[in-house]
């Protein structure tokens, strides 16, 4: 998953506030929200850029964190976004948003 | 509401964020609802343009939830044009229609697009009395067709079903309806004066006997004990509460660009063809006052038994002519649900000349029948 690109899901709705992410999905309108670190992760999830180069250049940038265990962290947060439908995941650049 | 959506609301007040925004964008209608408080003439609506320059800065603002409303909304060429570019802009959407233009092109839009709700107004169960009150010949049909093609596509759908005069005995029906096509409904029975202040359409709501009866369906309100049960008296943080989310987190917005504190509180605030939605929010003098004011200043309603339990909306009260005074459609509804007179009925009623030598009988205590005071006042 390290070189994955992750793209927000377009069925979703999300909002910051107060530094974190609100999220409601479209389907089953489940509520969400992210904290600060996650929420950087989430608004850099343009399905262009690949996990690794987030989380080095906008997480380790901006936390004082250990590169390998933020990735390592990252990595468990995609796979609970992904398991709750908040994100799409490929081996390849993605669209994340919708068509103007 | 979870507790996770009343922190979320709780914070963006705090933090002063409108975090929910009703955009009307157009009053134009095909249908001619009997109670309806709009002109549905066009006055000068925002264009294409304009609308999609205000979802962006309210998407800036802070704005979550929106809700795109009208007039009926596909009376607008464009309005999927507009919601796309609110999905876009990750707004959660809610749309407000009366479906009858929604056929499988648009169904799969809507789904396409990732709205949230789509709330659907439906009167009756029965086509000549839903179709009476729309003055569309066949919507009921439409409507119901709409809802099943929207559902089909696995969209969440809601009924608005207000209640009036015209159909009193049908929400039982829309219930049931409700059932079979698998969606929720609400049931208000909350006729608004037009925007203009004319009253007359107010002459549909239910009086005070039918409201005390719907107020004891427990197929409508679930536990009657407890929806009916009296006033608990009023704490410090009843009374230092503000009456609701209108300007606090919420502001409406009309589809000439005019921004109010809610859809049912006509209190002219700014115009976002002339200033930037954020200056409005911030800087109105007109907002900061609605947002000033708390139950305890509130001259006749913090006094009022009912103030902690009350749905008192200072929208209605502005129409009535003061935003800090008593709803008059709310002070019967408190009073048809618990039996209790609200302070501004037993005011009313001591201060009519001509019925002084009642007012002996005008005690607030509990089990007080609602029938004698309506008639008092």
């Amino acid at each position: 998953m390290k070189n994955c690109y992750v793209a927000r899901s377009p069925m979703v709705a999300a909002r910051e506030l107060g530094g974190d992410m609100v999220i409601m999905t479209a389907v089953n309108s489940n509520l969400f929200t992210l904290n600060e670190v996650a929420s950087l992760i989430w608004k850099s999830a343009d399905g262009a850029t690949p996990l690794r180069e987030i989380v080095e250049e906008r997480i380790c940038a901006e936390f004082d964190v250990d590169p390998e265990l933020a990735l390592a962290d990252a990595e468990q947060l995609v796979k609970e976004l992904l398991e709750r439908g908040l994100v799409v995941v490929a081996d390849r650049p993605v669209g994340s948003e919708l068509k103007p | 509401m979870t507790a996770l959506m009343e922190e979320l609301n709780a914070r963006a007040r705090q933090l002063g964020v409108p975090f929910n925004v009703h955009l009307d964008v157009t009053y134009r209608c095909n249908e001619r609802c009997v109670h309806c408080y709009l002109d549905h003439d066009d006055h000068g609506e925002m264009a294409l343009d304009e609308i999609k320059a205000l979802l962006d800065q309210l998407a800036n603002a802070g704005v979550f939830f929106l809700t795109l409303s009208g007039g009926e909304v596909l009376m607008r060429m464009d309005f999927f044009d507009i919601l796309r570019h609110a999905r876009k802009l990750m707004f959660n959407v809610k749309v407000k229609t009366n479906a009858f233009m929604i056929r499988e092109k648009e169904a799969d839009l809507f789904r396409e697009l990732g709205v949230q709700t789509v709330q659907i107004s439906i009167y009756s169960h029965r086509a000549e009395v839903h179709d009476a009150i729309t003055k569309l010949p066949g919507s009921l049909r439409r409507s119901v067709a709409a809802i099943r093609l929207l559902k089909s596509r696995g969209l969440n759908v809601t009924m608005a079903n207000v209640l009036m005069r015209q159909n009193l005995n049908d929400y039982a029906g829309v219930k049931a309806l409700a059932g079979e096509l698998g969606v929720q409904v609400m049931t208000d029975p909350t006729i608004t004066p037009k925007m203009d202040g004319d009253r007359s359409v107010l002459s549909m709501g239910l009086r005070s006997t039918q409201l005390d009866n719907v107020f004891r369906d427990a197929e409508l309100v679930g536990n009657v004990d407890e929806f009916c049960a009296p006033p608990q008296p009023a704490d410090d943080a009843v009374l230092d509460g503000i009456p609701c989310s209108a300007g606090h987190s919420y502001c409406y917005i009309s589809p000439y660009g005019d921004v109010y504190p809610c859809v049912q509180f006509p209190l002219p605030c700014g115009n976002v063809r002339k200033q930037e939605f954020l200056d409005i929010w911030r800087q109105s003098r007109q907002l900061n006052e609605v947002r000033s004011i708390r139950a305890r200043d509130l001259p006749t309603c913090s006094s009022c038994s009912h103030v902690g339990s009350c749905t008192r909306c200072p929208g209605l009260a502005y129409m009535e002519g003061n935003m800090r005074g008593p709803s008059s459609l709310d002070c019967e509804k408190s009073s048809a649900r618990t039996g209790i007179p609200s302070a501004n009925m037993i005011a009313k009623a001591l201060h009519s000349p001509s019925q002084d030598a009642m007012n002996s009988t005008l005690v607030p205590m509990p089990g007080l029948n609602l029938v004698q005071i309506t008639t008092l006042t």
